[in-house]
C-alpha cells in the first residue's frame, strides 16, 4: 500500500515485516527513528522479538552477534562513530558467517562533530567482509531490508543497508509497503547453519593459526564475490514477487549512448537523474552508472557497461585522506591496464558532512570534465574559507 | 532455588572441559573453567572472552569443550551471552545455562561496560570472572585486578593502586547473586556455580585463579596460594544474595600477609632487603580492613 511516510519508519516498518527475533542497538542519530519505530512495534505486540537496549554501539553489535550465533534473526542499525565504535565486531561477525542485517543511515565522521550526511561511515567498513547495498530512495531503502535478509541467510554473509541520512532517514516520501503475508512468501523463515546448542556442541569462533588463518578469510573474499550471482537473484526474485525493481547490482540510466557517464551512488543519484534529463534538453548527451552493491564490488558490471565510454567522471561522499576518491579508485580499477590508456576517470569529492549538492555544482562537474580530465577535486569548495596558512 | 543440599554439595566430574589444552602447569584458571564446566552441567552455553583461557583451550581444530562455546572478543563476552539469552527467550527455546567468562583484564577493565549493561538490563547470564591479577596472555602486565605492590611487566617497581573491588561493584547493580571463591575448594566452587545457576537473572562469579607464570610461584603451590590468600584476609571469600552478604567463609587461624607474599616472585622486592618494604606493612592493612568489613 503507497502511504507518504518518513524514510525511517519505512524502513522500520519493513524490517517488522522480516521478523527479527531479536534487535539490539544504541541511538544515534540520525538512525533514531528507525529504532524508536521498531521499539514501539515490539512495544505494542505487532512484532513479537525480543529489542535489547544496550549501553553502546558495540555492544549492540556484540548482542546481535550472540543472538544470530544461538540462531535468532537478528537486526540492528547505526551511522557515523556508532558504526566505528562496532568496527571490532562488525569484523567478527564477518569472519563468523553471521547473517546480520544492519541498516546504515550514512553520516559524517568526526572530528569536526557532523551530523550529517555523507557516506564515510560505511566506507571506512568496506573491507570488513558485509555485503554493502546502497540505497537511491526510500522505496529502495524499504525494499533492500527485504532482499538483505534473504541475501544474507542464503549467503552467510551479513549485510549493511546504506541509507543517506537526513536525506532518506527523515524524508517523507510515498514508498509503498508492502503487505506482510507478501514478505513471508518471499523470505522464508531462518534455517540457521552453526549455532551454539547444547543439543549438539559446537565450537563457535575458534582461533586460527598461521596454519589456518589465510585460508579463512580466502574464503570469506570468495563468498563476497560469489554473492554477486545471490545479490541479482534475490533482485530479480523481488521484482516478480512486488512488481518494481529494487536492488541489483547496478543500474544505469541514459547511459547507453551517452558521450559522458557519471558513476555514484545513493541519495545524490536522483539529482544526478534530473541533471541528464535537462543536459538531454540541451542536446548533450550524459548517462548514469548507479552503484547498489558497493561491496560486492561490480567490476565486471561497471566494465562491461563503461567500455565503450572514454569520458568517466565519479561521484562520491567519502575520501581516502592522502589518497583521494576512494569509489574513483575502484571505477579505475575496473578497466585492464590496456584500456586505461586514452580513457579519463575523473574523480570529484562531493557533499561532505552534509554539504548540499546543488544542480549547478554538478552542471559545473560535467562542463569541467567535458573539456579535461580531474585527477581529483572536492566539489562545491568554499576557497573563501580556507588560508594559505591551513595549506 | 529448585536445588537440594545434597546436589549442592556433589563434586562433579564430568569432563565437560577435557584434558589436552594448552595452559601451564599448574594454571588456576584452567582448574577453574573445568571446574565450572563441571558444575554447570551439559546444558550449558560457554560465552569466553579471548584470553588465557580461549587461547589454550579453542585453537583450531582442538578445542577442549565439549559443551557450546563462543568465543568473539576480548572485551564482550557479557554482551555475546546477553544475545545468545535474547535468542534463546525469541525463540522459546531453552532452559539453558549461559556462561560468560573472562579474565580479570576483560572483566575489570576493557569488558567493563558490557558486564554493567548486561547486569543492568537482567539477563539471566552467569558471568565468571577468572582472576589471576594481571594481562596473563600477553606478558604479565597490570590490570585494575593488580593487587597493591605486585610487580608486573608495567609495573616494575611495584603496582601503586589496590585492586578494584568487583563483587562489590557487581552487586551494587542490584544483581541477586555474587559470590567469591577459589580453586583450592571445589566442592565450595562448585557449589556456587550451581547456587548461581538455580536464580533467575544475572549473577557473578569472581574466581582467584594464580598463575604460576606471573605470580612466580611453582605449579604445585598454586592451591596452597590460594589457601593462604584466604586465610590472611587478602582475598575474601563470601556470597552475597540481593546486595546484602548472606555468607562467609571464616579464616581459621589468622596467617600474617608475608607467608602469602613471600612464596611469589611478583613480591620479591618486597623482601630484598633482608627487612620487609614498607609496602608489606600497607598489604596487611588491606587484610586487616578485608578481615573487619566481612568479619573473616
Amino acid at each position: 500500500m503507497l502511504k507518504q511516510i518518513e524514510g525511517s519508519y519505512g524502513v522500520a516498518e519493513v524490517v517488522a515485516m522480516c521478523r527479527p527475533n531479536v534487535i539490539s542497538a544504541y541511538p544515534i542519530t540520525p538512525q533514531t527513528h528507525i529504532v524508536e519505530d521498531l521499539a514501539m512495534l515490539v512495544g505494542q505486540g505487532k512484532l513479537d522479538a525480543e529489542f535489547v537496549n544496550v549501553e553502546s554501539e558495540f555492544a549492540a553489535a556484540s548482542v546481535v552477534l550472540g543472538a544470530s550465533a544461538a540462531g535468532a534473526r537478528a537486526y540492528s542499525a547505526t551511522t557515523s562513530q556508532g558504526l566505528l565504535l562496532m568496527c571490532e565486531v562488525i569484523y567478527c561477525i564477518a569472519g563468523m558467517r553471521l547473517p546480520i542485517v544492519l541498516t546504515i543511515a550514512n553520516r559524517a565522521i568526526s572530528a569536526p562533530l557532523s551530523i550529517w550526511n555523507d557516506q564515510q561511515d560505511s566506507m571506512a567498513l568496506r573491507d570488513a567482509g558485509w555485503i554493502q547495498l546502497h540505497a537511491e530512495d526510500n522505496q529502495e531503502a524499504a525494499d533492500l531490508h527485504i532482499q538483505a535478509f534473504k541475501i544474507a541467510e542464503e549467503t552467510h554473509l551479513p549485510v549493511m543497508v546504506c541509507m543517506d541520512g537526513f536525506i532518506l532517514t527523515h524524508a517523507y516520501e510515498p514508498v509503498d509497503i508492502p503487505e506482510p503475508k507478501e514478505v513471508d512468501v518471499f523470505l522464508p523463515s531462518f534455517t540457521p547453519k552453526h549455532i551454539v546448542d547444547p543439543r549438539a556442541p559446537k565450537g563457535i569462533g575458534l582461533y586460527a593459526d598461521p596454519r589456518f588463518y589465510l585460508e579463512t578469510r580466502y574464503i570469506l573474499h570468495r563468498a563476497l564475490e560469489k554473492s554477486e550471482d545471490t545479490i541479482k537473484k534475490v533482485s530479480s526474485e523481488f521484482s516478480k514477487a512486488f512488481g518494481r525493481d529494487s536492488g541489483g547490482f547496478i543500474k544505469t540510466y541514459k547511459l547507453k549512448d551517452a558521450d559522458l557517464a557519471i558513476v555514484s551512488m545513493g541519495s545524490v543519484v536522483g539529482t544526478i537523474k534530473d541533471l541528464i534529463d535537462q543536459l538531454e534538453e540541451e542536446g548533450k548527451k550524459v548517462g548514469l552508472l548507479q552503484i547498489c552493491s558497493y561491496r560486492p564490488f561490480p567490476r565486471q558490471a561497471i566494465y562491461e557497461a563503461l567500455k565503450d565510454k572514454m569520458n568517466i567522471v565519479v561521484l562520491e561522499k567519502s575520501v581516502s585522506l592522502g589518497r583521494g576518491g576512494i569509489l574513483a579508485s575502484d571505477v579505475r580499477w575496473s578497466f585492464p591496464r590496456a584500456e586505461k590508456k586514452d580513457r579519463n576517470i575523473s574523480s570529484f569529492i562531493a557533499g561532505l558532512g552534509g554539504r548540499n549538492i546543488p544542480m549547478e555544482d554538478l552542471r559545473y562537474m560535467v562542463e569541467k570534465v567535458e573539456k579535461e580530465p580531474v585527477e581529483l577535486e572536492f566539489l562545491g569548495l568554499k576557497k573563501e574559507l580556507i588560508s594559505d596558512k591551513d595549506l | 532455588m529448585n536445588i537440594s543440599a545434597e546436589e549442592l554439595n556433589t563434586v562433579e566430574k564430568k569432563d565437560l572441559f577435557t584434558s589436552g589444552h594448552r595452559a601451564c602447569g599448574g594454571c588456576g584458571q584452567a582448574l577453574a573453567a573445568r571446574l565450572v564446566a563441571d558444575a554447570s552441567g551439559e546444558n550449558t552455553i560457554a560465552c569466553v572472552a579471548t584470553g588465557c583461557l580461549e587461547v589454550f583451550s579453542s585453537p583450531y581444530p582442538d578445542p577442549s569443550w565439549r559443551i557450546p562455546f563462543l568465543h568473539s572478543l576480548f572485551e564482550n563476552a557479557a554482551a555475546v551471552a546477553s544475545g545468545v539469552e535474547a535468542a534463546y527467550k525469541a525463540l522459546n527455546k531453552g532452559p539453558v545455562n549461559i556462561i560468560a567468562q573472562g579474565g580479570d583484564g576483560s572483566t575489570a577493565d576493557i569488558g567493563f561496560q558490557c558486564i554493567s549493561g548486561m547486569f543492568e538490563r537482567g539477563h539471566n547470564v552467569l558471568y565468571v570472572c577468572y582472576d589471576n591479577e594481571a594481562y596473563m596472555n600477553t606478558g604479565v602486565q597490570r590490570s585494575s585486578f593488580t593487587p597493591y605492590g605486585a610487580r608486573t611487566t608495567t609495573t616494575p617497581m611495584g603496582n601503586k593502586t589496590r585492586k578494584k573491588n568487583m563483587p562489590l561493584l557487581a552487586a551494587d547493580h542490584g544483581i541477586p547473586y555474587v559470590a567469591t571463591a577459589t580453586v583450592d575448594d571445589f566442592r565450595d566452587l562448585q557449589r556456587k556455580v550451581k547456587t548461581a545457576l538455580s536464580i533467575e537473572g544475572p549473577k557473578y562469579i569472581h574466581i582467584l585463579a594464580p598463575c604460576p607464570l606471573g605470580w612466580g610461584h611453582h605449579g604445585e603451590l598454586t592451591v596452597k596460594i590460594c589457601r593462604l590468600a584466604k586465610d590472611t584476609g587478602l582475598y575474601p571469600v563470601f556470597e552475597m544474595t540481593d546486595g546484602k552478604v548472606s555468607n562467609v567463609q571464616k579464616i581459621p587461624v589468622k596467617v600474617p600477609v608475608e607467608e602469602y607474599l613471600k612464596l611469589q616472585g611478583r613480591f620479591k622486592h618486597l623482601f630484598k632487603k633482608g627487612v620487609p618494604a614498607p609496602e608489606v606493612a600497607e598489604i596487611q592493612k588491606i587484610a586487616n580492613e578485608n578481615i573487619e568489613r566481612f568479619n573473616l
